[in-house]
């Protein structure tokens, strides 16, 4: 969110105002008088805030009272605005673009800088591709000041704003690599009267495999926004992802999982149109107490009528992972009560269906193939 | 012949002393891999114990750096089982000692930490796979990696794919033909060896007749894949592509599997593979239905 990508720029030394945030209109107000006039802003992971009527000027405290009232509580987007940032009005000459992204098609990072900013980059790119300058950036030598001026003359900023402009972009090249960012975005970067260079609105992404080297990014987890069953699932380390269909799915690895998907949205084709209710890829190690957590979210998914185990034992065994299953089901007693259709191939099948078929449990299903137990998932569904 | 690996590669395991490191070792070594030793400095000049495919027990030497390692035992294949947090160094030293193949399993490798070792590595001597990925197979011969080595045996088909379960999966659809060389090149944003350059070396090898390629959703690399086969590719090539039902803006587990802006879709992917003449099946089962009339008509 953008406060946070203030919070994220102020640390690193990028010119801008971060301002205060608000959780009511209170403090909304309480934030005014001391920053004068001010800008409301809503705060979610979203574009399009200010056409969606989620930024407001605010000349008096009165005035941030009354957007904060109306801010707070709104949707964008599909996302309920639960704080706004109060910035202070600026009065801006002109407005640029300025990002530094990993490029994955060619290995390597780009800064996207551009003179006309302020709006979504895409269009500039559209309508005059030759105002967005790409440059390449060398993973292995990085921006050092050279390079940082390298990429003012290329995005031809005004000669008045050079030396500004070549210290934010270090800082910004800063925040890329000291917080392991994906995107580092400002829009707008803007010229603000007397020729002052400040960041008034940013983005940042931030890589999650180098969470391990920055514990203090998880204060940026947005817990209220989260799904309450995605939420429930990454408290208890599952790779989850919440959809909106009625078959749940347990696989192992992510790739056969998103495959699952796949295969269960065809079959559902046949029976009344059933979708997939979720991804869940509970890794390697299958053993009960995962099993268990899995299907506990699962099973908690009201919209969830049947569910679809989908194993290939390639480094776990079948029958660790029909272990897994029977004592998922002790563990959860009653509250299993939707049927689980379960398909093993691989190391040590015969031994996992044996145990799944000498415990012959009420819920369960075996079958033998991926595609036969996508469409027994999707009948079940269905029923 | 093969890809990339053979029953003549001299495998080393970077982090051999670890949970996943001494685990694989001894899977590798019964796939009938030559495991000639590993690395790891604070345990250098001891030995680990293993046995080898023929029921043999073998002690593996422990050396402070992959450049001894490959000094005292020829060694031209690393495979790395490290922790994130040091495999950009690793991975380093790997390229400096000019190892022929590095294969990383590791998962969760910060991103930038890639990016700079790929940086790295051009216009090197070593060749790399992953990082997060399965490595690879040459069924009979050797395994680099975790791929199970039951599931097929040889044969003439060659697989690429981004995914290491739908790898096992594939294998285990067409295990009545078998495979050349099966690689999992990893579902990460930056990876080494890309679908390209398999491509390229399984269209080069004379035991491979046909071709499976695996992809999923996120980045551009089947669409690019798509433009070479058509420029490239002789032999015939049979396309999946997983991730149809994934929402946008969500990551599906691997990192790389993200769709932004309707960019990197499995539709789009498909067609793209499909306009090159690359027939693509809607599910693995189909996907090597497929590759059967292939190899029944060759």
């Amino acid at each position: 969110m953008e406060f946070q990508a203030k919070e994220l720029f102020a640390k690193h030394g990028v010119p801008g105002t971060p301002g205060i945030v608000a959780n009511t209109p209170e403090e909304a107000k309480a934030a005014a008088e001391k920053l004068g006039v001010c800008v409301v802003k809503a705060q979610v992971k979203a574009g399009g805030r200010g056409k969606a009527g989620g930024v407001k000027l605010a000349k008096t405290p009165d005035e941030a009272f009354e957007h904060a009232t109306n801010i707070l509580g709104m949707e964008i987007k599909g996302l309920t605005v639960n704080r706004v940032l109060i910035a202070p009005a600026a009065s801006i000459e002109e407005e640029y673009y300025f990002s530094f992204l990993l490029d994955r098609a060619n290995r390597r990072y780009l800064c996207i800088a551009s003179v006309e900013g302020g709006v979504e980059i895409e269009e500039v790119a559209k309508t005059n591709p030759d105002a967005v300058k790409q440059i390449p950036i060398d993973p292995g030598t990085g921006v050092d000041e050279a390079k940082a001026r390298e990429i003012v003359a290329e995005a031809a900023f005004p000669e008045a704003l050079t030396e500004q402009a070549v210290q934010t972009v270090l800082a910004l090249w800063a925040v890329f690599v000291e917080e392991d960012a994906t995107l580092v975005e400002v829009n707008p970067l803007a010229r603000l009267a007397g020729d002052k260079l400040e960041a008034l609105d940013g983005k940042v992404s931030l890589d999650e495999n180098a969470e391990f080297r920055h514990p203090e990014h998880a204060e940026f987890e947005d817990k209220a926004a989260a799904d309450p069953l995605e939420a429930k699932a990454k408290e208890k380390g599952l790779n989850y992802v919440k959809l909106d269909g009625s078959v749940g799915i347990i696989g192992n690895g992510a790739g056969l999982v998103m495959s699952t998907l796949d295969v269960v949205a065809y079959a559902g084709e046949a029976h009344g149109g059933v979708k997939p209710a979720n991804f869940l890829d509970i890794g390697g190690g299958a053993s009960a107490q995962v099993m268990a957590d899995g299907l506990d979210v699962i099973l908690n998914d009201q919209q969830v009528k049947s569910v679809f185990v989908n194993v290939f034992g390639g480094i776990t065994s079948c029958d660790a992972v029909a272990n897994g299953i029977v004592g998922a089901l002790d563990i959860l007693g009653d509250e299993a009560s939707k049927p689980l259709v379960v398909r093993l191939d691989g190391n040590n099948v015969e031994e996992g269906r044996r145990i799944l078929n000498e415990k012959n449990h009420p819920l369960v299903t075996l079958v033998d193939t991926m595609d036969g137990a996508a469409d027994k998932a999707a009948e079940l569904a269905n029923a | 012949m093969s890809i990339f690996l053979n029953k003549d590669s001299k495998v080393i395991v970077q982090g051999i002393t670890g949970g996943e490191g001494t685990k694989h070792t001894a899977l590798m070594l019964k796939a009938g891999t030559q495991v000639v030793g590993g690395v790891n400095a604070r345990k250098a000049g001891t030995t680990v114990s293993h046995v080898d495919a023929s029921g043999a027990t073998v002690e593996l030497p422990v050396f402070a750096s992959v450049k001894e390692a490959m000094a005292e035992t020829g060694a031209d294949v690393s495979v790395a089982f490290v922790p994130p947090a040091f495999t950009k160094d690793d991975v380093i030293e790997a390229i400096d000692a000019e190892i022929g193949l590095l294969v990383i399993i590791t998962e969760g490798v910060p991103v930038q930490d890639s990016a700079e070792f790929w940086a790295y590595a051009q216009g090197k001597q070593t060749r790399i796979i992953g990082p997060n990925c399965p490595g690879i197979i040459t069924p009979g011969e050797a395994l680099a990696g975790i791929t199970p080595a039951t599931i097929a045996g040889k044969g003439p088909v060659g697989l690429v794919s981004k995914s290491g379960t739908l790898t096992y999966q594939m294998m285990f659809e067409l295990r009545d033909y078998g495979f050349s060389t099966a690689i999992g090149i990893g579902g990460d944003p930056i990876i080494g060896t890309t679908h390209i350059d398999a491509l390229a070396a399984f269209e080069a090898d004379p035991e491979t007749k046909a071709i499976v390629m695996i992809g999923e959703i996120g980045g551009d690399a089947e669409e690019k894949a798509a433009a070479y086969i058509q420029e490239h590719v002789t032999k015939p090539v049979v396309g999946y592509v997983a991730g149809f039902t994934a929402p946008e803006g969500k990551t599906m587990g691997h990192a790389g599997a993200i769709v932004a802006d309707g960019a990197g879709t499995a539709q789009g992917k498909k067609e793209a593979l499909e306009a090159a003449g690359v027939k693509v099946g809607k599910t693995p089962s189909e996907t090597a239905e497929l590759m059967r009339e292939i190899l029944k008509n060759l």
